[in-house]
C-alpha cells in the first residue's frame, strides 16, 4: 500500500481561491488568477460599461455570470441618474443579461441571496465595498472596481492575492435589548477600522451558529468596515433551507481544514454585552448606548443592507407600537427589498410604522449614502442602522451620524435622544 | 515622479474623498473639483498638477468607489503615499494608473509644502527639502506593468484580442 502526499491543510480563502485559479494550494500573499463565478453591479455599471467600451470587447464573456440592479438612486433622484439608469437598461438588452433587476427589486446585497444568487462556496465580486455580505452564506465575496469590473466582464478574470485569515470567535447568548448589530460594532470598536485590512475573516463559535442568516449577513456587511477582504459564516442547515426555497443551483460547500494556518483568532463572549452606538465620524469609534444617551436627535434612520431585513423590522416593530415617533425627529424606515416590503405590508407592520409616524419609503439604499431621500442639514443629528458614519456620508459634512441596532434607533426615534432600548422593552 | 507634498492623517475615507452627493456625475473634471472637499474645502484650488498626497493608515477605506481615485488624479495629484490603504482603493488607484505606495515612515518624514521624489519601480522616497531617504517595497513587476501600461484599461486592451 501507498501514502498519497498528504495536502496541506487550507483555510477556506485558500480552498475557494485554489478551485477558481486552478491553484493547487496558494498561500497567504500569492497573487493567483480567478475565474469569477458572479460579478454584480449597481448604478455604477455605468462606469464599468464605459471602460468595457474602452477595451473594446464586442460581448461581455458569460452573461449569464452577471447580476445587474438599481438601487442606490431609485427611484432616479436625478436627470444624471436617470440617464445613467438608461445606459445600463439599454446595454443588458442588447447583451441580453437575463440576472438584471430593475428598481422595483430593492438592495443588492439583499436582493442577490433572496433570487437564490450567493450560495456557499462561490467567488463572487461586486462593485460595492459591501460585498463581502455573501460571505453570511459562504461565498467568497468582496468588493472590486469599476475598471476591474470592465475587465472581468471581458475575460472573466480577476487577480487576487490570497488572504490571511483572522477568526472571530463570539460565545454567550445575546443578552434581551441587543442584536447582532450590536456583536459586530463591539468587534469593530475592539479591532478598529483597518484591524481587519486584506484578511478573511471568518465568524465562528455558538452565538454565530444560532443566529439567523438575516443576522449572520449583518456580521458579513460589516465586515469591510474593519477592513476585511471577505467575511465568512460557515454554511450550516439554516443555510441549505434558506437555499432549497430559492434555488436549483447545485453548489459545493467549503469550510477550512481543521489544521489550516489562520493568523490568528480573538475570542468574544457576548453574554455580557449591552447596546452599542458607533459615534461620528468612524466605524470603530464605538461606545456604549449608556455613554452617549440623552443626545437629542434630527432623524432616525431603519434599513440599508445591514439592518433592513424582517427581523429587523420586527424589532422596530417591538419599540414602536403603541407608541408615537417624537414630534422633533423624521424616522425614515426604508425595507431592503420588494420581498421584505410586502411581508412586512401583510404582517401589519408598515402600518404600525406609519401609526406611530414614520415615513416608509420604497426599497433601496434610501438615505445610507447621502443622495436623497432625507439628507441631513448643518448641525443635524441622526442615529441610523446603516454601516457607515463617514462626515458627509448622510448629507452636510457639519452634520452627525451615530450608528446603532434597529431596536437602539427605534427607541432613539421614540424618545427624541440617543436611547438605551432596554428601559422600553416589556 | 517628482512634486510638492499635501499632508494629510489616518483614515481618509472615500466618502471624505469624494462625497457620495456628487456621484451621479461621471465626468471626472467635475468629481475633481469637489475632490478631499469635506476634509478641506480649499484643496482643489491648492492642489497643482503633480502633487503627492502623504497620509497616514488606512487610507481610501470605506466604499468601492472608483471615482476616489479618478478624482485625485484628475486633480493633478500624481501618487499617493500612505502608511497603509484599504485594499479597494489601493486596486483601483492602480487600475486607473494613479501610483500608490505604501510607506509606514512618510507620514513622519514629510510635512506640506516639501518636495518628494519617487521612484516606482526602485522603491525609493526621497525628501528633497530635508534630504530624508526613505525605501518602499515596489509592486509586484505585473501591477507596475498595469500602473505603466496607464491603467487596466490600456493593459487589457493589449492583451485581449478585439473581435471586429
Ligand atoms: S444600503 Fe448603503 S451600504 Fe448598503 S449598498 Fe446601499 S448605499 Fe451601500
Amino acid at each position: 500500500m501507498r501514502f498519497e502526499a498528504t495536502m496541506p491543510e487550507m483555510t477556506f480563502a485558500q480552498k475557494v481561491l485554489a478551485r477558481a485559479s486552478g491553484t493547487a494550494s496558494p498561500v497567504p500573499g500569492e497573487i493567483v488568477n480567478a475565474k469569477i463565478d458572479l460579478a454584480m453591479s449597481h448604478e455604477n455599471a455605468a462606469l464599468v460599461l464605459a471602460a468595457f467600451k474602452e477595451i473594446g470587447a464586442k460581448h461581455v464573456w458569460d452573461r449569464e455570470k452577471i447580476a445587474l440592479l438599481f438601487d442606490h438612486r431609485v427611484p432616479a433622484n436625478t436627470t444624471k441618474a436617470a440617464e445613467g439608469h438608461r445606459t445600463v437598461r439599454n446595454f443588458v438588452k442588447d447583451e441580453g443579461i437575463p440576472q438584471f433587476y430593475d428598481m422595483r427589486e430593492g438592495i443588492c446585497h439583499q436582493v442577490l441571496p433572496e433570487m437564490g444568487h450567493a450560495r456557499p462556496g462561490m467567488l463572487i465580486v461586486g462593485t460595492d465595498s459591501h460585498t463581502t455580505t455573501y460571505g453570511a452564506f459562504g461565498a467568497f465575496a468582496t468588493g472590486i472596481g469599476a475598471t476591474e469590473m470592465a475587465s472581468v466582464w471581458t475575460t472573466g478574470e480577476l487577480w487576487l492575492k490570497v488572504p490571511e485569515t483572522m477568526r472571530l470567535k463570539v460565545e454567550g447568548r445575546l443578552p434581551v435589548g441587543t442584536m447582532a448589530k450590536d456583536v459586530i460594532l463591539n468587534i469593530i470598536g475592539d479591532v478598529g477600522a483597518d484591524g481587519a485590512d486584506y484578511r478573511c475573516v471568518e465568524y465562528v463559535g455558538p452565538t454565530v451558529d444560532e443566529m439567523s442568516l438575516a443576522s449572520r449577513m449583518v456580521l458579513s456587511n460589516m465586515a469591510i468596515e474593519m477592513g476585511a477582504k471577505a467575511g465568512i459564516c460557515f454554511p450550516d442547515e439554516k443555510t441549505k433551507r434558506y437555499l432549497q426555497e430559492r434555488t436549483d443551483s447545485p453548489y459545493q460547500p467549503v469550510f477550512s481544514d481543521t489544521d489550516a494556518v489562520i493568523e490568528k483568532q480573538i475570542d468574544y463572549d457576548v453574554s455580557c454585552l449591552g447596546p452599542r452606538v458607533a459615534c461620528p465620524h468612524t466605524v470603530d469609534n464605538v461606545k456604549a448606548v449608556e455613554e452617549v444617551a440623552g443626545m437629542p436627535i434630527d432623524q432616525a434612520v431603519i434599513g440599508s443592507c445591514t439592518n433592513g431585513r424582517m427581523e429587523d423590522l420586527i424589532a422596530a416593530a417591538s419599540i414602536l407600537s403603541g407608541r408615537e415617533v417624537d414630534p422633533d425627529v423624521r424616522l425614515i424606515i426604508v425595507p431592503a427589498s420588494r420581498e421584505i416590503y410586502l411581508e412586512a405590508m401583510e404582517k401589519g407592520l408598515l402600518a404600525c410604522f406609519v401609526r406611530a409616524g414614520a415615513v416608509v419609503v420604497n426599497p433601496g439604499c434610501g438615505p445610507c449614502l447621502g443622495a436623497h431621500q432625507g439628507l441631513l442639514a448643518k448641525g443635524e443629528r441622526a442615529i441610523t442602522t446603516t454601516n457607515r458614519n463617514f462626515r458627509g456620508r448622510m448629507g452636510s459634512p457639519e452634520a452627525e451620524v451615530y450608528l446603532a441596532s434597529p431596536l437602539t434607533v427605534a427607541a432613539s426615534a421614540v424618545k427624541g435622544e440617543i436611547t438605551d432600548p432596554r428601559g422600553l422593552l416589556a | 515622479m517628482r512634486g510638492k507634498v499635501w499632508v494629510y492623517g489616518d483614515h481618509i475615507n472615500t466618502d471624505l474623498i469624494i462625497p457620495g452627493r456628487y456621484l451621479d456625475d461621471y465626468d471626472p473634471k467635475n468629481l475633481a473639483k469637489h475632490v478631499l472637499e469635506d476634509l478641506d474645502p480649499a484643496f482643489s484650488k491648492k492642489v497643482a498638477y503633480g502633487d503627492i498626497l502623504v497620509a497616514g493608515r488606512n487610507f481610501g477605506c470605506g466604499s468601492s468607489r472608483e471615482q476616489a481615485p479618478i478624482a485625485l488624479k484628475t486633480a493633478g495629484v500624481s501618487a499617493v503615499v500612505a502608511g497603509s490603504f484599504a485594499r479597494i482603493f489601493y486596486r483601483n488607484a492602480i487600475n486607473i494608473g494613479l501610483p500608490v505606495i505604501e510607506c509606514k515612515e512618510a507620514i513622519t518624514a514629510f510635512k506640506n509644502g516639501d518636495v518628494a521624489l519617487i521612484n516606482i519601480d526602485k522603491g525609493i522616497l526621497v525628501n528633497e527639502t530635508s534630504g530624508a531617504r526613505l525605501k518602499f517595497e515596489p509592486l509586484p513587476p505585473f501591477l507596475l506593468d498595469v500602473l505603466h501600461s496607464g491603467g487596466l484599461v490600456p493593459y487589457t486592451r493589449k492583451k485581449v484580442p478585439v473581435e471586429h
